[in-house]
């Protein structure tokens, strides 16, 4: 499995370095894939949040342990 | 001469109730835990072999007996999986079984997430209309209260205690750049009023000390407790109280599967000096720095990076690896390790995926970037608390890695298999399979002995000395052969 990681990394490393000019474009595309993926997440994320983060925060309290 | 690494994980989850007032998290951990456990909380926990306050430089025990948990009566449970589900101090403790390799470790670990996600549903029926719990997989309340996610290693007795503190402090130091969970700010007495907005680990801002006893005050990197839950003359139990708990499997993987490597070319006496000039000051240093770029100065003069100490490392273990122990589960901590540091060195941030603090970190950018937040913004501090929420459509971390944004190393098969299924290569096997079979002849067990009773006079103690004895292949065929206790009985003394 950590294979397979590996390669993946090298694939996503070499994937914008083709060519100069061709390697911005693939750059800039694939930055408004990677922040049109990520308001994807926070979309999702916004729907089980707490709502009154304020008074969740405050109310996390814990005694010590171990 | 280095020998296996059997190890376990204990975790204390943070709890919360929506009725914030007359909350009692004592109690509602104890019902919390006997809810899920049903029948089996009968089996008492067999305290004969505890003495958390032994130390393994050879002091002899110093404080009274305080009142147990035992003695007032919380949930302390023996589950199937041969795990212990108990309360300890104000928080629900889970204590994996023990297992032989890092991998079979993550898995039990994840199990545990389950068992609280499932005591949580069936608490709910116990509380008042409109209560609910929340189950935090962390470390701190952000408030300056932390509690202990705690590995345990078996580790050979003959081993000079200070050659262990010597080779393992500075890897301890270091390794929190992959096994931290991160933190938005600082907190307790090294708390700094906001200048630090992020950092690494979850537990650092704790640790005042270099070597010590302590767990809940002055706690040390390299926690002396002497308690080995077996044969004392040949192991000790190392107690590694510093890590933080990971929701990562990868995380999780590299925190055991490394330490497991380290500890074992620390027995063979294998590794230079490569000790800190001073470690707790580094220790937080490197936690403060998520750029990894901070530099450490060791005692040999050189200043280098948190991440440099760990490439030293991985040589040293790459080497032992492949001239002591070729196995393909060493070659998968080798390749992740390999992996995530070469990621660290390129761009910390790219191990999302990998890594509790990256993913964490990116999260809270992406929101700060979005809702243009102030990092003292309150919605920070609840994202990085619900990040570690157990229940799978609320937890951060669970709603990351249900959209495949985490890599994960296991399957949620093997997962639910292990919250009733016990590992088959140690102890724990024959401990869980006795209790899914006979629990209603056993009277009490622990870690290292199971106390039968069978309806006579006396009571009959199975002792478990020998953590990788009463494994699948050692006692299957005689457990499938006794019907009841007294026959396992009978066949284990023949």
């Amino acid at each position: 499995m950590p294979q397979e990681h590996e390669q993946k990394r090298v694939q996503r490393k070499s994937g914008g370095e083709a060519g100069n000019q061709g390697g911005q474009v693939e750059a800039t595309k694939k930055g408004e894939k990677l922040k049109e993926e990520m308001d994807d997440i926070l979309e999702e994320i916004d729907s089980v949040l707490e709502e009154n983060a304020e008074e969740f925060v405050k109310s996390y309290v814990q005694k010590g342990g171990e | 001469m280095a020998i296996p690494k059997v190890m376990g994980i204990e975790t204390e989850y943070g709890i919360s109730s929506s009725a914030h007032g007359d909350f009692n998290p004592v109690l509602a951990s104890s019902m919390l835990i006997n809810s899920y456990a049903g029948d089996l909380r009968r089996i008492r926990w067999d305290y004969e072999q505890e003495s958390p306050l032994r130390d393994a430089r050879g002091f002899e025990p110093v404080q009274e007996r305080q009142p147990t948990e035992e003695d007032l009566g919380l949930a302390n449970v023996i589950l199937t999986n041969g795990a212990r589900y108990y309360v300890d101090h104000a928080h629900p403790e889970y204590s994996t079984p023990e297992c032989a390799t890092p991998r079979e470790l993550v898995v039990h670990d994840k199990a545990g997430e389950r068992i609280l996600e499932r005591s949580l549903a069936s608490v709910a029926d116990l509380l008042p209309p409109g209560e609910r719990l929340s189950i935090y997989k962390n470390n701190t309340d952000g408030k300056g209260n932390s509690y202990g996610c705690h590995e345990n290693y078996l580790v050979a007795r003959s081993l000079p205690f200070a050659r262990l503190v010597r080779d393992l402090t500075p890897f301890f130091v270091t390794r929190q750049i992959f096994t931290g969970a991160g933190k938005v700010g600082t907190e307790g007495s090294r708390a700094d009023g906001g200048r630090i907005p992020f950092q690494i680990s979850q537990r650092a801002d704790f640790f005042e000390a270099e070597v010590g006893l302590e767990t809940t005050l002055k706690r040390p990197i390299i926690n002396t407790r002497d308690e080995p839950h077996a044969d004392p003359e040949k192991y000790r139990r190392l107690h590694c109280i510093g890590g933080d708990a990971n929701l990562c499997e990868v995380a999780l993987f590299l925190k055991v599967g490394t330490t497991a490597i380290v500890l074992k070319m620390i027995e063979d006496e294998l590794l230079p000096d490569l000790s800190l000039e001073e470690p707790v000051p580094a220790l937080h240093a490197v936690s403060r720095d998520p750029s990894c770029r901070e530099l450490v100065r060791l005692r040999d003069g050189r200043r280098i990076r948190a991440l440099e100490l760990q490439w030293e490392y991985l040589d040293h273990a790459k080497k032992f690896v492949k001239e002591a122990e070729a196995t393909p589960e060493n070659a998968e901590v080798l390749a992740w390790w390999e992996a995530v540091l070469a990621g660290i060195e390129e761009e910390p941030l790219s191990l999302h995926r990998e890594l509790d603090w990256v993913a964490k970190f990116r999260l809270l950018e992406a929101y700060r970037e979005r809702d243009r937040l102030d990092w003292r913004d309150a919605k920070l501090a609840m994202i990085d608390l619900q990040y570690h929420d157990v229940r799978r459509g609320r937890g951060l971390y669970h709603r990351l890695a249900g959209a495949g944004k985490v890599e994960r190393l296991t399957t949620d098969e093997e997962i639910e298999r292990a919250v009733v299924e016990p590992p088959e290569d140690t102890r724990a096997y024959f401990r869980g399979r006795c209790v899914a079979r006979y629990a209603h002849s056993i009277a009490a067990a622990s870690w290292d002995s199971i106390i039968f009773d069978t309806g006579k006079d006396a009571l009959q103690r199975i002792p478990l000395r020998e953590p990788l004895r009463g494994t699948k292949a050692h006692v299957e065929h005689i457990l499938e052969a006794s019907a009841d206790a007294p026959a396992l009985i009978a066949a284990l003394q023949a």
